[in-house]
């Protein structure tokens, strides 16, 4: 039942999910130590001969779960920005929204320094 | 937004002045700047203090470096970990932070936290327990109500089958609200499975069993018999289906559904990497 696709299909999502994580900080993902890591274990999992199936299993299911970690909290860090992120409305926002506006007084109430 | 923008750079201030003690990883901020009375303000958000996050082989394990300085725990201990992969996971984490600090994304460290610091102090049988107690109401077994008992079957069954023949323990499903009785010989079975893990390892099990509601869904998690996606979603059923009939809502639904995911993502990649033996990097070295 682990319909874990194709190895190919992993490793490109692993490199898109860098990618995005470097885009911001500005710095090749090529440098990254999680980059060097993927690409030496990667490797290692293409010599292994079929035979040998539990590692190599392993290693991808592994891989899998990490790309499955790093999509979910970037859909869930964009969800939260979009949807959970603005805080609570000033009080003339939401007066807006009933269509009334603040009265305007130039001398201050009374009762604010 | 920009209000609490303010409040930020009064509190990052604060931040540079305190003096450099040892920095833990969740350091409380002392006094909150004066929050009015009417709006709410979030608190005030750590900024990201660090340039490089590198890590490094100590004595214990492995270390993560921020810039000079080196990670800590909350209740201060040094932050070391047994894996390098699951090093430089949590420094991927650490190193995806951008601007200010958001530890609600950061599951590995949180995770690692609480193994080191164990704050609820449990031991490995306490933990097994907490696992073992979902047993009684595991997800998979109840198959309620009518309407929905077709797929539930088509999509349990085999998830509970499999678990059978793995663990050659016998458990059906049931329809009453108590769920079926579990005999005593499965949970021993599953208990003796459950004790050949490591604390670690135990740990993050407990948190994908919190997580998914389901023992089962977990071990088949964790033995690389259902894909994260796979077991999220036969975790969510019934609200898959509802999904389906009466539409699906963003802001509530998929939030949900990518926090579940990542949570649970965490806990398998933890397990995962805090049961690994050197017996398998010698097989994928000779081979």
């Amino acid at each position: 039942m682990a319909a874990l696709g194709s190895p190919l299909r992993t490793w490109r999502g692993l490199l898109r999910e860098l990618r995005y994580l470097n885009a911001a900080t500005g710095r090749p993902y090529r440098d990254t130590a999680a980059y060097r890591y993927l690409v030496k274990a990667f490797r290692a999992h293409r010599v292994t001969s079929e035979k040998l199936c539990r590692a190599q299993h392993e290693l991808h299911f592994q891989a899998a779960t990490y790309l499955c970690l790093l999509r979910s909290i970037r859909e869930h860090v964009a969800l939260h920005q979009e949807f959970h992120g603005k805080g609570e409305r000033s009080v003339e926002e939401s007066a807006g929204l009933v269509g009334l506006k603040l009265p305007q007084q130039p001398g201050g109430k009374g009762w604010e320094p | 937004m920009w209000r609490s923008c303010l409040r930020l750079r009064d509190g990052g201030r604060r931040l540079l002045n305190r003096p450099r003690g040892g920095l833990t990883a969740s350091e409380g901020l002392g006094p909150k700047p004066p929050t009015p009375i009417r709006a709410y303000v979030p608190p005030a958000e750590r900024k990201r203090f660090y340039q490089n996050v590198n890590i490094s082989q100590g004595e214990g394990g492995f270390e993560i470096n921020l810039d000079h300085r080196k990670l800590r725990t909350p209740q201060g201990k040094l932050f070391t970990v047994p894996s390098e992969a699951l090093a430089i996971a949590v420094a991927t984490e650490w190193d995806s932070q951008q601007d200010t600090i958001k530890m609600y994304t950061m599951h590995l460290t949180t995770l690692c936290n609480t193994s080191l610091d164990n704050p609820t102090q449990r031991d490995k049988d306490q933990l097994i327990w907490a696992a073992v107690k979902f047993l009684d109401t595991d997800t998979v077994w109840v198959e309620e109500p009518e309407t929905l008992v077709e797929l539930q079957r088509n999509e349990w069954d085999p998830v509970i089958s499999w678990a059978e023949r793995r663990y050659g323990v016998e458990i059906g499903s049931s329809s009453s609200i108590t769920g079926p009785s579990i005999p005593a010989r499965t949970r021993e079975v599953l208990v003796s499975h459950l004790a050949s893990y490591n604390m670690w390892a135990l740990q993050g099990i407990e948190f994908v069993v919190t997580q998914l509601k389901s023992l089962v869904l977990t071990l088949g998690l964790t033995d690389l018999h259902l894909t994260v996606e796979q077991a999220v979603l036969l975790s969510r059923l019934e609200e898959e289906y509802q999904i389906q009939k009466w539409g699906n809502i963003e802001w509530a639904h998929d939030y949900e559904l990518q926090e579940l995911r990542a949570r649970t993502a965490a806990g398998t990649l933890f397990v995962h990497l805090c049961s690994e033996s050197t017996a398998v990097k010698h097989k994928l070295l000779q081979g």
